[in-house]
């Protein structure tokens, strides 16, 4: 499996990632590299194998229906790059 | 070309829980900016989801209300987007394997006609938070986030493509509002946002099986809003069509002020949500035990009351449709008709005055003035004569206005029915004694005359006499020399 | 002082033969010296250690001492700690400080240890060499031009260095156990859910597991103890009873089952890391084991098996880092969308994108059952082998890491090259199972680890295993030169 220079691209925009230019071309033969190493997985047959997600055969504890957090806002926002007004701020958004 | 519209609504609603999906946060509506977004509902690194057993109580309670197969073991999968309201850059919904399968519901038609409607599934989700557009944030250019709403347990509700038109869609979105509240799973406020609809609108030549490329409103919040925007919609794409274009599959929001639907900016690229079973959480698996737990105090559901009313009471389906509309409104009805065995009459006025009433009033049957007991009293006023179907109203806009029960009203405003034959003889004497001239007419065969000897009577009596008896003792009087 | 087991310490510092405030000053004297020849500490936290070896001194006056009281550990920077900054080894993270602790911290603490500092890792624990980490690369104590392995690389040098007296690590596909063996110091992986991961910063979060480095095997005992058991706030902690890990330490090992897995001797394992690890198993021998050839057939898929899962996963986790409510932001961002592609691509290193780039397209429309699925289904396929295996056998043995620690600089250039460090260590994570790495006899200097893999929630017998070999062997009471 080969990736080019627009799959990269397409990728890195998905995964919001800005890369450079200069770049691409060596992340396009890392990634096709890592992807050859994965292509072993092909010459398995799994048929009818279930997939297993998760290495825990356990189901979903429930939690009781409590409120037991309170505001911590100010503590929370220590730590924000940009706030006003209670509010976490970004780049002006359009729907 | 005769155009056929087709249209499947995804109904987002607000699990009536104390605390959010996977936090112990409130959900409480109104609080101040971020106060109610703890480290899970943030995103914060480290954080893990546990799940709150309530909002899977109340999904269950709906699986069961719509009759479809509650799954015995569903996942929870991650939604991957980037949106500053969605703090982990996923959403955390199901995909694969939703709680509630396939299920179906009734709605009535203006006609009196039941229509079935399929629910394709519903999951649970968590909700995101808001993003708030205000001008002169940080001196301008910014979007404030409030994160207060980030993991708020929804139910998403998917329904089949099967309704046909605009108002089908609406009877079909306040049959699910109605539900949702009837069995106390969601407040159903759209004010608030707890009830919001999304809609998948296409339409086809009729007759065509295939379906056309759809379209998907998002955030209708008002029943007047889904109608508009899929009538706006509809006729927008048979325009695009019949003006030789295509319709692109895209997400468009309605705009209530210019009675429009525009493309989304946000929503422009093809989004890949990259769904996969998200890892911090394992399957939810529910036994029959739970089941049982979750829908033993599960009322009568609308669609039996309403074929209950329908067959016990020999109310007209529509009738009886709008009996069930609500909970409460059922409860209402089924009280004055055990205390008044007068099932008919009992509608009448329920689906009548008190319809009226309540909505001039714009209050919910809960906070009506009038209870079923007092117009259960009114009925029995009624039932024995004591007052004229005519005057019952006044007697039910004076109980609405605070005047008392029935029989104060009637005592108070002395509206109580003539039925004292020997006061009724003299006064329908006299009224015969006074118009020679009608009584002519009346005798020569023409019958209409009846009419006004009736009228006269009752405006000499005030309304009060009794109708039955004016009868008799007109005819008696009249046919008699 | 530095070379006293933790039990030794507990109890000297109970007998008030030093205190706690002079350990832990010892130590902090020792990592001011020292480490700048390692970097193995992001993050070292005098004034709170000192504060919480005065507390750990009055409790141990006043008798209500928990049993780590005033033990000097370090944690690796991934665990959330309330006042001392959690980095996770990358930019994006240099301004954090977490206003909670994780559970695997606050537990620790409740049992009164003492936090020296947090160690330097592999970014976001995504390497096996310690050289994706923002803070540069750690230096294996025993030869500071070579690796020390990763992603718990300074965890793992700081113990082998004697900079603490033992340190958390997290392993996803190794990262306790290859720096274990590369430094030559005691590592376990504990089975997935045994500890919590509330607050421990996710990379994969179906192979996350947190676990120790130590100087033994008793040492990793004393600390699981407090570490190991059931936290509501994760919803894969599993509700299973912790047993009393020192207590077993000594148990009979007499008649232990060993399966040597075929495929990890084969192609592939440098010859003299094999004879080493063979003469670690004749010693078991002569403790009363039996050994026999077993087969885990699909285990060489662990790999590629392992490079969809976690990096399909850590695409997920970390879109969390977007530059809004916390960590690194670009400046002055011109939209939204250069708000996260300027504030991500600087806050994250190349590994890091690498691997968020490669989870993203596994699981991308069209690709999902082609990778992910299919992932899925063979690491189905690998666990089936191990539970196979453990029908007939008690543990299973085999070499922690192909090589000796390899020099620094040697594998950055190729990612795969540098994964298929891991090739004995994944299938373990893959399969949830708890795994060790102890030290055998080093070749050429350098250190040498065994792994033992045992069946799920069998820590206490892995530990006793191990226990047993350090009863009758020397090789983990060495020290590298110029940290004795």
């Amino acid at each position: 499996m080969s990736l080019d220079a627009s799959d990269i691209e397409k990728i890195a925009h998905l995964a919001r990632l800005e890369i450079a230019l200069e770049s691409i071309a060596r992340y396009a033969a890392d990634l096709s590299n890592i992807l050859d190493l994965v292509a072993q997985m092909d010459a398995v047959d799994t048929t009818g194998v279930e997939p297993m997600a998760h290495p825990l055969h356990m189901s979903q504890r429930l939690r009781p229906d409590r409120v037991s957090e309170r505001n911590q806002r100010e503590l929370f926002q220590a730590i924000a790059p940009l706030t006003e007004d209670g509010l976490y701020l970004v780049p002006k958004v359009i729907d | 070309m005769q155009w056929e519209t087709v249209i499947g609504l995804e109904i987002h609603t607000q699990l009536a829980t104390q605390s959010k999906i996977f936090s112990g946060a409130s959900i409480a509506f109104g609080a101040s900016p971020n106060t109610q977004a703890c480290a899970i509902d943030l995103g914060l690194p480290g954080v893990l989801p546990v799940l709150n057993a309530e909002a899977v109580r109340l999904a269950v309670r709906f699986g069961k209300a719509i009759g479809a197969e509650v799954a015995p073991r569903s996942v929870f999968a991650r939604k991957n987007y980037f949106y500053p309201d969605l703090p982990k850059g996923y959403q955390i919904s199901q995909y694969e394997l939703p709680i509630v399968g396939e299920g179906r519901v009734e709605i009535v038609l203006g006609d009196g006609a039941v229509k079935s409607i399929g629910v394709t599934r519903a999951h649970l989700e968590e909700d995101a938070g808001k993003s708030l557009h205000e001008e002169n944030l940080a001196g301008g250019g910014y979007t404030g986030i409030d994160l207060n709403r980030a993991g708020t347990p929804l139910l998403e509700i998917v329904s089949e493509p099967d309704m046909r038109t605009p108002q089908e869609a609406v009877a079909y979105a306040r049959k699910i509002h109605q539900l949702v509240r009837w069995i106390g799973i969601s407040d159903g406020n759209m004010q608030e946002g707890s009830f919001r609809v999304d809609a998948n609108v296409s339409v086809r030549p009729l007759g065509q099986t295939r379906f056309g490329t759809r379209t998907e409103i998002k955030n209708l919040n008002s029943f007047r809003f889904i109608e508009r925007a899929i009538q706006f919609e509809v006729e927008r794409q048979i325009d695009v069509i019949e003006g030789g274009g295509t319709i692109v599959q895209e997400t468009r929001l309605y705009d209530p002020e210019r009675d429009e639907t525009r493309p989304m900016r946000s929503k422009e690229e093809a989004n890949d949500y990259r769904y996969f079973p998200d890892p911090d959480l394992l399957p939810v698996e529910i036994d029959v035990a739970f089941i049982v737990d979750a829908v033993a105090d599960l009322p009568e559901l609308p669609d039996s009351m309403r074929e209950r009313f329908h067959t016990q009471y020999g109310l007209g389906e529509y009738d009886a449709s709008l009996l069930t509309a609500g909970r409460e409104l059922a409860q209402y009805f089924e009280a004055v008709v055990q205390a008044t065995a007068e099932p008919k009459l009992a509608a009448n006025w329920v689906n009548g005055e008190l319809a009226a009433a309540l909505n001039r009033s714009e209050i919910e049957i809960a906070r009506s003035p009038v209870s079923a007991a007092m117009l259960a009293g009114l009925i029995h006023r009624i039932q024995d004569g004591t007052v004229s179907g005519k005057l019952a109203k006044q007697v039910f806009e004076a109980m609405w206005s605070g005047e008392g029960d029935a029989d104060s009203v009637i005592q108070a405003r002395g509206l109580r029915q003539i039925t004292d034959s020997g006061e009724l003889e003299a006064m329908i004497a006299a009224i015969v004694a006074a118009n020679p001239g009608q009584v002519e007419q009346y005798r020569a065969g023409k019958d209409k005359v009846f009419g006004f000897f009736v009228g006269q009577v009752m405006k000499e009596s005030k309304g009060k006499a009794n109708p039955q008896q004016v009868n008799e003792i007109l005819m008696r009087v009249l046919a008699s020399d | 002082m530095q070379n006293k087991s933790i039990a030794q310490m507990a109890a000297e510092l109970r007998l008030r033969t030093y205190s706690s405030v002079e350990l832990t000053r010892h130590y902090l004297e020792r990592i001011a010296r020292l480490d700048p020849r390692l970097n193995s500490f992001i993050s070292v936290a005098s004034e709170s250690a000192l504060t919480a070896a005065e507390r750990a001194d009055r409790a141990i006056a006043a008798g209500d001492a928990g049993p780590l009281a005033g033990i000097p550990i370090a944690h690796k920077d991934i665990f959330c700690t309330a006042g001392i900054k959690t980095s996770c080894g990358s930019r994006m993270l240099d301004n954090f400080v977490a206003p909670y602790d994780a559970t695997v911290v606050e537990r620790l603490a409740a049992a009164g240890a003492v936090v020296l500092g947090k160690t330097n890792m592999d970014e976001f624990a995504m390497g096996s060499s310690n050289e994706t980490s923002y803070y540069g690369p750690v230096h294996n104590p025993w030869d500071a031009d070579r690796v020390p392995g990763g992603s718990s690389g300074g965890s793992a040098a700081a113990v082998a260095a004697r900079l603490c007296a033992a340190a958390t690590g997290t392993d996803t596909g190794g990262s306790i156990r290859q720096p274990a063996a590369l430094c030559g110091i005691t590592g376990i992986k504990p089975t997935y859910g045994r500890c919590s991961r509330w607050g421990m910063i996710a990379f994969a979060s179906s192979l996350d597991q947190a676990g120790v480095l130590a100087r033994s095997a008793a040492d990793a005992a004393c600390l699981l103890d407090e570490m190991a058991g059931f936290d509501p706030r994760d919803s894969t902690s599993a509700d299973v009873a912790v047993p009393d890990y020192v207590d077993a330490l000594d148990h009979d090992i007499a008649g232990l089952r060993i399966g040597l897995p075929k495929e990890y001797f084969g192609e592939g394992l440098d010859p003299r890391v094999a004879a080493s690890v063979q003469d670690a198993i004749k010693e078991y021998e002569r403790l009363g084991a039996t050994v026999k050839e077993i087969s885990l057939p699909n285990s060489p898929l662990s790999v590629p098996v392992y490079y969809v899962v976690a990096p399909a996963e850590c695409s997920s986790n970390l879109a969390r880092f977007d530059g809004v409510r916390y960590g690194h932001r670009c400046e002055n961002p011109k939209d939204l969308e250069d708000l996260y592609k300027r504030s991500r691509a600087e806050g994250f290193g190349d590994e890091v994108q690498r691997r968020i780039m490669i989870g993203t397209y596994v699981l991308s429309a069209g690709y999902y059952d082609a990778y992910y699925l299919k992932a899925q289904k063979i690491r189905h396929l690998i666990a089936d082998d191990f539970a196979r295996a453990f029908e007939e056998v008690d543990v299973i043995m085999g070499p922690t890491a192909p090589t000796t620690a390899f020099p620094l600089g040697a594998k950055t250039d190729d990612p795969v090259a540098m994964y298929l460090n891991d090739i004995y260590t994944i299938a373990t994570n893959l399969a949830g199972l708890p795994g060790m790495s102890i030290p055998v006899e080093p070749v050429d200097g350098l250190p040498v680890g065994l792994q033992i893999i045992g069946n799920s929630f069998q820590e206490a017998r892995l530990l006793n295993v191990a226990h047993r070999f350090q009863h009758v062997t020397h090789w983990h009471q060495g020290a590298p030169s110029g940290f004795e």
